[in-house]
């Protein structure tokens, strides 16, 4: 693949694009977006953890104003099929409105069309539902040993997934090693939490045949399962991808609202919009991440090389599952982090328990994977009594190895770990932050150092599919761009998928830009349809600059290649005399001698005479991009190349703890950070600063509660807590650049970045902090009150000798 | 999230709401609103008649009245706020006014609405139970007075009578030298509701002996709490750290403290008394005139 | 009921439900969508309009209660059609956003922290946009983009101002 050794607008410090519409607020969210005749829907959510729906009555809600139509989850269930899901799982359908038993606390039974979202919600009080309570189970290690409840009687188990993979010799490696240790690490059930909630309009047209969806998504093959479900062609359903999405980071994926206001709109003949309320989107609007449980154990020697890991992941879904159990897959590609541990058996198990249903979060099950695995090293270092630090750059994969290959079968491409350490600490010093610590501590404060190493595997591949479901047969994952040069010479270039902040826009002009030599400003970029729309796998695994940024590269080099054979026959010179210089073609041995770009597209456009022999007039071009290491299934033992590149991160950190309070403070905050070729400097600082903050949120602060009821208890704002500007620390990025192999640019992702590796550094802090006190937690978040209360109970233990 | 309907009306005096309120007993008065509002929008309240106190010329207001500072009911988190009054005569309002959630809810939030709201948590609740204040109510157009104390009845209950209207509270100024107050809470974000806090006043005799001390305990109990027996034991002391640690720690010994989603009762019942110890301590350090270090 | 409200600098006579948040009396009854609904229970900020200059929860408010008030939206602030403030300008130069969803609020609130205080400290920054909730950015560009917005500001020798 080429790479090119000198840019032009790759990496220099551009405006992003799309920032100039929201600035003013002329954003085009879903909610902005008014088709005429709209009516709204509200739903009526089930109040039980679990519940037999006995009857319903919608008679009194009928005769409120304004309503038009109720439906229940017998009607839409006798209507359409099924929501698709990832694991091969018949007997656990996902349905947008609960048929017969609903399985958690807000999860959706009826729901009310009227002329206005108050109205819906006036009508929506007056639904009389007769439900007979279940029992339920709401945690995960209950629910695998025990089938006394089941969430869905028919699977026969809670189990959706449990598979156990080894790569390498576990039991010798375990056997040689001098020294093991364990540990269990919890990620509390936390999520992106967007501050626009989900929103669909769905509108059909039925003198066309065609839904017209207008949706905040995030959502590959969306439009597939719309139709699929709908029993309708895929033809017939049209995703406009020129919506702006208000942040999704993973989640919005909306497959259930879609096809509850599609049937909808096709049953009433009206637009149906849906826009979740922020207690629809937190208790039902199946946008929950990760809840996991990890038992690791490691084997390591007096020096603190770790030779093997068993890791055991517990991940509790929720009632329902689409594509969340993959996010235990995903991870597999960078099951040892940097680190060189030669072997790794590694089981994922995936339960239904009776909470809300997850979906994809940021970083696909890799973050609270980090943490596992950092502060396991952590925990490595302390009972050898080595340094943390030290002992990392002992494990971790040294520059001259790369590319390296894991035991689970992916090759990371290429990193400088090690330089990327020493350039953080250069910048701030590792002693002396143990000496700041220190003398925070003399003044009786708990104070912590946290170290956290991580990769952020990116390029996005779905081979996480393949390997936990053996009937899916996944080696692409495919994005694409076209590019046309009008008949007066101006550009426009296509993406095929909507964007939630990550400047694919700008993205795609520069990558153009770079190749035409042509200031990316110039180039109109635009967001067909998805019936006008080439494969994309939409903005997940942290691919669209390796992707949409690679698709468009080749398909403007696809261009320039033919501009130059159109010139070179013009001017009768063989192509390879052709030289191309910002989009004027001229004769190396006589430079004079040259066409320019309106000359080009002139004949090109116009001059068929001009043209090459057979070639096709016009100057379009596609390509549709496969992932860069791609194209292969996982073998027997479950070896898998997953994703092609890996960005590396190194975050160094200071805590404070007021041993009184609990309450934790971070008083610095360090990232070492290498996503290969930067493409756009301030698209990746954001980045990255925005994943930190959500990794502190994690770390400290969120978590979807839930009571012993099963009831959700974090169900506002004010309950689940996202950082604001008070809560993130002034951040300092030492950037270091090891540009891919694989990529056009080098470039590696960094769509996850901070995000992957914060929780962890927090984690480790506070541990850090807690260790003159012999006491550790491993409990994602971290709660005030729950430290508060564990710093006073060693305390007191202290004092009374124990 | 949509409000269930209701009417609307903007009653031109206090006499004309208090009418309103008695003539449907599913009215209810709106002040900031932003308390009342989020409660409206989720439907946990469905008042069928929204009485808007607002624009009532002469409920907002921050003036000397005697001894003492009179407030507005309807005058605003944000007035108090940059009140050059309040700074000076209540300086521990000052001080806890930022800590009530953000700018832009104190540009709305009015002290009325918090005290009648009485959440546990409330820092003008803890305020005005600290500092003796007095509050006064208008019901069938007799004006009542009631002290701070006896207002607040339980958690988010308040002896106010569903037809009153709280027009305004009195808060005693103290008057001399080496007056020093401290305020303190914890939560999890800076701008959240407080786990616990605390608010202090203390007056020193010149060789720094305490005459006279108010000590507040906010966000532990149903509602606000003063510390009267430490008071009582600290007046005529030092108060070194080690006596007001003893005697607040008995003082809150007995409380029940809250539990929920976000801090224990055990941690609500500890830190209480670090939020006391810590409140007496910057109250002591204000009064000696020593520069505090910022929390 | 029949409410009139000065928006913009505009009259606007408008027939609501007294029901009607500001918010939503804004977006679907005066067209100006700027105002965004991130949770309609007061803590996000994304539905943020200065209300007589000063930042509010648009959420939290009833349409007829700002009958008599000046509101401004973003679109308010906004000089002319592609055209930017200094303070929007200063928010592309730092890259202050990334979904944009937060963001005519934070515009809004920057607008209102400067005509206050044409010199913030890094922390005047920090506390005045701790009422607005960005999920993307992690506040740090959104901070660099009020400081350059104010230095900006400064060395023009031109106050901000509400356009309308
Ligand atoms: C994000 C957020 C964070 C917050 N953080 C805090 C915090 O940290 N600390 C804190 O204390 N508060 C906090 N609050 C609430 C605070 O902002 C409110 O101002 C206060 O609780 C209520 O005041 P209000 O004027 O808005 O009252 P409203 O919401 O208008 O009314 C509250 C109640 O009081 C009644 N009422 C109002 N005025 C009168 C009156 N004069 N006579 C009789 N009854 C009356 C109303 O009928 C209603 O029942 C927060 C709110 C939000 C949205
Ligand atoms: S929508 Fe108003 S504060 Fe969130
Ligand atoms: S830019 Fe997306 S929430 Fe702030």
């Amino acid at each position: 693949m080429s790479a090119i050794s000198k840019f032009r607008f790759v990496s220099t410090d551009r405006r992003v694009r799309e920032d100039r519409r929201f600035v003013a607020g002329k954003g085009k969210f879903v909610a902005d977006i008014q088709l005429p005749n709209t009516k709204h829907v509200a739903l009526v959510t089930c109040p039980h953890a679990a519940a037999r729906i006995v009857s319903i009555d919608k008679s009194a809600a009928l005769k409120m104003p304004g309503v038009h139509y109720i439906l229940d989850g017998a009607e839409l269930a006798a209507a359409t099929l099924p929501l698709m899901t990832g694991l091969d799982t018949p007997n656990v359908p996902r349905r947008p409105l609960a048929h017969e038993i609903a399985r958690y606390s807000g999860e959706w039974v009826v729901a009310v069309v009227a002329d206005s979202r108050a109205q819906a919600e006036d009508a929506a009080e007056e639904v009389v539902i007769d439900y007979e309570p279940l029992p339920f189970v709401l945690d995960a290690e209950q629910a695998l040993e025990s089938n006394d409840i089941l969430v869905h009687e028919a699977h026969g188990s809670n189990v959706l997934l449990d598979k156990t993979f080894t790569w390498g010799e576990v039991d010798k490696d375990f056997a040689a090693s001098p020294r093991k240790l364990k540990l269990r690490v919890k990620w509390g059930r936390s999520s992106t939490v967007p501050i626009e909630t989900f929103g669909v309009t769905a509108s059909w047209d039925p003198w066309r045949d065609m839904l017209d969806v207008h949706a905040s998504i995030q959502m590959p093959r969306f439009n597939d399962q719309i139709g699929i479900a709908l029993k309708i062609p895929v033809t017939s359903v049209r995703v406009h991808h020129d919506v702006d999405v208000g942040g999704s980071y993973g989640v919005k994926r909306g497959i259930k609202h879609t096809v509850l206001c599609g049937y909808l709109s096709r049953r009433l003949g009206f637009p149906v919009k849906l826009l979740e309320d922020r207690l629809e989107n937190m208790r039902g609007g199946d946008a929950h991440g990760p809840e996991r449980l990890f038992d690791v154990e490691v084997a390591f020697d007096d020096n603190g090389i770790v030779r093997s890991m068993k890791m055991r992941a517990l991940e509790n879904v929720g009632a329902y599952a689409g594509r969340s159990p993959f996010q235990l897959g995903k991870p597999v590609g960078a099951i040892v982090g940097p680190y060189k541990i030669q072997s790794v058996q590694y089981r994922a198990v995936a339960v239904v328990t009776n909470k809300t249903t997850q979906d994809a979060v940021r970083g696909f099950g890799q973050a609270p994977t980090n943490v596992a695995i950092e502060r396991t090293m952590d925990e490595v270092a302390n009972v050898l009594g080595l340094d943390r630090l030290e002992i990392r750059r002992r494990n971790m994969i040294r520059h001259d190895e790369f590319p390296y290959t894991i035991p689970s079968g992916t090759t990371y491409d290429s990193g400088d770990f090690h330089a990327v350490i020493d350039k953080v600490v250069a910048h701030t010093s590792y002693e002396g932050l143990k000496v700041e610590r220190d003398a925070l501590r003399t003044q009786g404060m708990l104070a912590g150092i946290g170290l956290a190493a991580c990769l952020e595997p990116s390029g996005g591949n779905a081979t996480f599919e393949a390997l936990l479901n053996p009937k899916v047969q996944t080696s692409t994952f495919m994005d694409s761009c076209r590019v046309n040069i009008d008949g007066v010479g101006s550009i426009t270039a296509t993406m095929h998928t909507t964007s939630s902040g990550q400047g694919h826009e700008t993205l795609v002009g520069t990558a153009i830009g770079e190749v035409l030599q042509i200031d990316p400003e110039l180039i109109r970029v635009v967001r067909p349809d998805s019936l006008n729309s080439l494969p994309s796998g939409t903005p997940v695994g942290s691919r669209m600059a390796i992707m949409l940024g690679g698709a468009a590269f080749h398909a403007a080099t696809k261009l320039k290649t033919k501009l130059m054979t159109i010139a070179a026959h013009d001017l009768g010179i063989p192509v390879e005399r052709a030289v191309y210089d910002q989009g004027n073609v001229y004769d190396k041995n006589k430079p004079e001698h040259r066409r320019t770009w309106l000359d080009l597209v002139q004949i090109a456009w116009r001059s068929y005479h001009r043209l090459p022999a057979d070639m096709e007039p016009g100057l379009a071009a596609s390509h549709i991009m496969q992932v860069p290491t791609g194209g292969t299934l996982p073998d027997a033992d479950g070896r898998v190349q997953m994703y092609p590149c890996t960005s590396f991160e190194f975050h160094l950190i200071l805590v404070k703890i007021d041993p009184d309070l609990g309450r934790p403070e971070i008083l610095k905050y360090r990232i070492g950070h290498d996503c290969g070729v930067v493409i756009n400097p301030k698209i990746v600082r954001g980045m990255t600063m925005g994943g930190i903050a959500h990794g502190i949120g994690a770390a400290l602060y969120e978590e979807f509660a839930y009571n012993d009821d099963g009831q959700l208890i974090a169900q506002t704002f004010m309950d689940y807590l996202l950082p604001s500007s008070h809560e993130v620390p002034d951040v300092q990025i030492i950037h270091h650049e090891t540009p891919s192999p694989h990529t056009v640019f080098g470039q590696k992702g960094s769509g996850e970045s901070g995000y992957l590796g914060s929780p962890a550094a927090v984690a480790n802090a506070i541990n850090d902090a807690l260790k003159p006190l012999g006491i550790s937690t491993n409990r994602l978040p971290i709660k005030v009150s729950t430290l508060g209360d564990m710093i006073a109970a060693a305390q007191e233990n202290k004092s009374k000798g124990h | 999230m949509k409000a269930a309907p209701f009417e609307y009306s903007r009653p031109a005096d206090i006499d004309e709401a208090c009418a309103m309120l008695a003539a449907d007993e599913n009215a209810r008065l709106i002040a900031g609103g932003q308390t009342l509002v989020p409660m409206m929008a989720m439907r946990l309240a469905r008042p069928t008649r929204l009485v808007d106190i607002n624009r009532i010329a002469g409920l907002s207001y921050i003036r000397q009245d005697g001894d003492a500072i009179a407030i507005g009911a309807t005058t605003r988190q944000c007035d108090l706020e940059r009140s050059a009054t309040i700074a000076r005569d209540i300086p521990l309002m000052a001080k806890a006014i930022p800590w009530i959630g953000h700018a832009a809810t104190r540009a709305r939030g009015t002290i009325g609405g918090s005290l009648v709201n009485a959440d546990p948590a409330a820092e003008q609740a803890l305020i005005a139970v600290t500092l003796d204040a007095v509050l006064n109510y208008r019901e069938d157009k007799k004006t009542i007075e009631i002290a701070a104390g006896e207002f607040f009845v339980g958690a988010m209950v308040t002896s106010l009578p569903s037809t009153a209207c709280l027009t305004g509270l009195k808060i005693p100024v103290w008057h001399g030298d080496r007056i020093g107050t401290g305020f303190h809470e914890v939560n999890a974000r800076r701008s959240d509701f407080a786990f616990v806090s605390s608010a202090v006043q203390v007056q020193l005799d010149a060789d720094g002996t305490c005459k006279r001390i108010a000590i507040g305990a906010g966000a532990a109990t149903d509602f606000p709490m003063r510390l009267t027996s430490a008071e009582q034991q600290l007046v005529g002391s030092k108060l070194d750290a080690a006596k007001v640690k003893d005697v607040v720690t008995e003082a809150l010994a007995d409380i029940e403290a809250l539990d929920d989603l976000h801090a224990t009762a055990a941690y609500r019942k500890r830190v209480a008394v670090s939020m006391a110890c810590r409140a007496v301590a910057d109250a002591r350090a204000s009064a000696l005139g020593e520069k505090l270090h910022a929390h | 009921m029949r409410i009139n409200l000065d928006i913009n600098g505009e009259i606007r006579e408008l027939d609501v439900e007294p029901r009607t948040s500001l918010l939503d009396c804004l977006r679907d009854h005066v067209g100006l969508t700027g105002a965004h609904t991130g949770c309609e229970h007061g803590v996000c900020g994304a539905c943020t309009v200065l209300f007589d200059g000063v930042a509010v929860r648009s959420c939290l408010m009833f349409a007829p209660q700002a009958e008599g008030s000046k509101i401004t939206t973003i679109e308010g602030v906004t000089p002319g059609p592609g055209e930017m403030s200094v303070i929007q300008d200063a928010f592309c130069e730092t890259h202050g956003m990334q979904c944009g969803y937060c963001t005519p609020a934070m515009v809004l609130v920057a607008h209102a922290l400067l005509i206050d205080n044409p010199n913030p400290s890094r922390d005047d920054i920090v506390d005045a946009i701790s009422g607005n909730i960005c999920r993307c950015t992690g506040y740090a560009q959104i901070i660099d983009a009020i400081a350059l917005a104010a230095e900006r500001l400064r060395g023009a020798n031109r106050p901000v101002e509400l356009t309308k």
